[in-house]
């Protein structure tokens, strides 16, 4: 039997029974964070903290929902919102909430792309990052079926459509995933399911691996700097701080973290009281009617470029191509062919790659809303097509970069 | 000690595969749970009234949840083989559902066309793309012809004829 001595106090006796001192030192006090980073480092620890607030809002509106296609639509719209106290604020932090985590996600994303965080080591951060993106996505898809409104009605039944896969007419699988020929009760109550339970467990563990995955090769700093962690240690251990090119994550780092995220939940909490429509569709304010859609539908704005690839193609490709569009990002670090993990402004060619993709990524969002009609369908084609070609490109222009 | 560890190979290969069926026979009690109820299939067939349609005039039922368009055909209007004929009527009658991603093509009696709002797409009065992205006609639910009553979910003889010829998708 290990050795227990009598604890001097609380702390001494936990400490004794798990650790927590090793515990902490490992994951805190000598997690080793370089001093040259930016604001953009935080929005990380920004999702982390919006996960919770999802989560508590979440546990609020759950007391009160009613997973049914007769009741949902009013135990939303006129219980929660009308009769329970605040139930307003939890349905508007939760749905503003879900809003802003995918800008900030896309943020998040095109930090780690600028500065070639997804690399030399750091694959597993990408790869399990790409998996949070592909779960939250599932999340917000599913959250939204929930108020069973005319968009959650009708994006159900395209979305559950796009399991056909196109010429391959698998219906049957598109009536599996429902529990019915058209989404009814069954659906409701599995996507329900989805979204309050097995989603989030699988999200808590797949940050736990973010995590995880972060600790061994660091996180990576604006200059793209092959840092000596065990070096920098030593000389912040010795006291010399301001020689050394490290901080602790715990205090020190987290301090600068908790600061961003102050000025994040300003923002948040500004939009929450003052322009949460945005979050909330008004069409989905109708119940949801089976023999109408409603004059133009189209996703939420998180999902609109993705949408926009599959839009102006023929059936078929249009599924190949929006799949394409879904797993091209896991692809990136194995696409990217040079050996430079440094800022994109240092890397020619790929310096443009990056500004092309920001860009197109923006334009394909904005015609994945507008109605497919005239010049709107030839952007929409065009930008589409100039998406697939840069992946294309990524592997010919990342292989003839030179090393810096 | 080679036995030894032959005889721990064995009862982790013992394990390992009992494990393995079970959880096969688990996973297939999974997807039988997420299968449509029997109640909901029992639900699939729906009689409806076709006398009192006025052509040139889209009617829509509704069937296992789907819009069902029923739209009697005007004398102008060209016969086509999709065509259900009762008596000297002619109807065109199909599912409702945009066959690229299944939202409610609108009806536009000037024009006698299906337009689909949300991608665009085209159908003519006979069901038929005019336009992409839909990859083929709306298609024809099954049915059984009852007099001038349409048993939907059935598949009657002149369903039948209709399927064999390929013309019902
Ligand atoms: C949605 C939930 C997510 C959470 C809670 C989360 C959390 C974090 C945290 C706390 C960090 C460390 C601090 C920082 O660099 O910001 C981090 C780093 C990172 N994350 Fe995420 N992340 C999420 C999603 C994603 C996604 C979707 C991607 C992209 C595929 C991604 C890719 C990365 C990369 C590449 C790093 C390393 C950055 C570096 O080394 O400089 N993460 N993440
Ligand atoms: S669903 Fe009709 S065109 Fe896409």
């Amino acid at each position: 039997m290990a050795n227990f001595e009598k604890a001097k106090s609380l702390g001494d006796w936990m400490n004794q029974r798990l650790g927590l001192d090793t515990v902490m030192r490992v994951m805190a006090y000598e997690y080793w964070i370089p001093k040259n980073i930016n604001f953009l480092w935080a929005m990380g620890m920004i999702l982390a903290m919006m996960f919770g607030v999802m989560l508590v809002s979440g546990i609020f509106l759950l007391m009160y929902y009613k997973p049914d296609a007769a009741l949902a639509f009013d135990s939303v719209n006129y219980t929660i919102m009308t009769e329970v106290g605040y139930g307003w604020l939890w349905r508007h932090v939760h749905g503003v909430a879900a809003s802003v985590v995918f800008l900030v996600i896309y943020i998040h994303m095109f930090t780690g792309i600028y500065y070639g965080s997804y690399k030399k080591g750091r694959e597993m951060i990408w790869i399990t990052g790409m998996l949070l993106f592909v779960t939250f996505s599932a999340e917000a898809f599913s959250g939204y079926m929930l108020p069973w409104g005319q968009m959650s009605y009708w994006a159900g039944m395209v979305i559950t459509n796009l399991f056909s896969f196109g010429s391959l007419e698998l219906n049957g699988v598109v009536e599996w995933i429902r529990g019915d020929y058209v989404p009814g009760d069954a659906f409701i109550l599995r996507f329900f399911m989805l979204h309050v339970l097995l989603l989030p467990l699988a999200i808590m563990a797949l940050i736990g691996l973010h995590f995880g995955a972060l600790r061994i090769p660091h996180v990576n700093n604006q200059d793209g700097e092959e840092i000596d962690f065990d070096e920098a240690a030593k000389l912040y251990k010795e006291g010399k701080k301001k020689e050394s090119k490290v901080i602790p994550f715990h205090p020190v780092f987290l301090s600068k973290d908790v600061f961003v995220m102050g000025v994040f939940l300003i923002f948040f909490f500004y939009l929450v009281f003052y322009h949460y429509g945005f979050a909330l569709d008004p069409v989905n304010f109708d119940p949801a009617d089976g023999l109408k859609t409603p004059a133009h539908i189209y996703p939420e704005w998180y999902f609109l470029w993705s949408y926009e690839i599959l839009r102006p193609f023929s059936k078929d490709i249009g599924l190949i191509a929006f799949g394409f569009a879904q797993v091209a990002f896991f692809l990136l670090p194995f696409l990217d062919k040079s050996p430079n993990a440094v800022p994109a402004s240092r890397r020619g060619l790929f310096n443009i790659w990056f500004w092309v993709m920001l860009v197109d990524m923006i334009v394909l969002s904005v015609m994945g809303k507008l109605p497919p009609e005239g010049a709107w369908n030839v952007i929409g084609l065009l930008s589409a097509l100039t998406f697939i070609g840069l992946w294309i490109a990524l592997p010919i222009i990342t292989k003839l970069e030179k090393k810096v | 000690m080679a036995v030894n560890e032959n005889r721990r190979d064995f009862l982790g290969m013992a394990l390992g595969g009992f494990t393995a069926v079970g959880g096969i026979i688990s996973l297939g009690a999974m997807k039988a749970s997420w299968d449509p109820l029997p109640s909901v299939k029992a639900a699939g067939f729906t009689t409806i009234d076709i006398s009192g349609a006025k052509a040139g005039q889209l009617n829509v039922e509704k069937w296992r949840g789907k819009p069902i368009f029923v739209l009697k055909k005007t004398p102008d209007m060209k016969p086509h083989d999709r065509d259900i004929v009762i008596g000297k009527d002619r109807f065109h009658i199909s599912i409702g559902l945009c066959t690229h991603l299944g939202c409610i093509p609108s009806y536009f009696p000037k024009k006698s066309e299906f337009i689909c709002a949300c991608h665009g797409g085209i159908f003519d009065v006979n069901g038929e793309v005019v336009k992409a992205p839909p990859p083929s006609p709306l298609v024809i639910p099954p049915f059984r012809l009852d007099g001038s009553k349409l048993v939907l979910g059935e598949e009657g003889d002149e369903y039948k004829k209709l399927k064999a010829a390929g013309l019902v998708a």
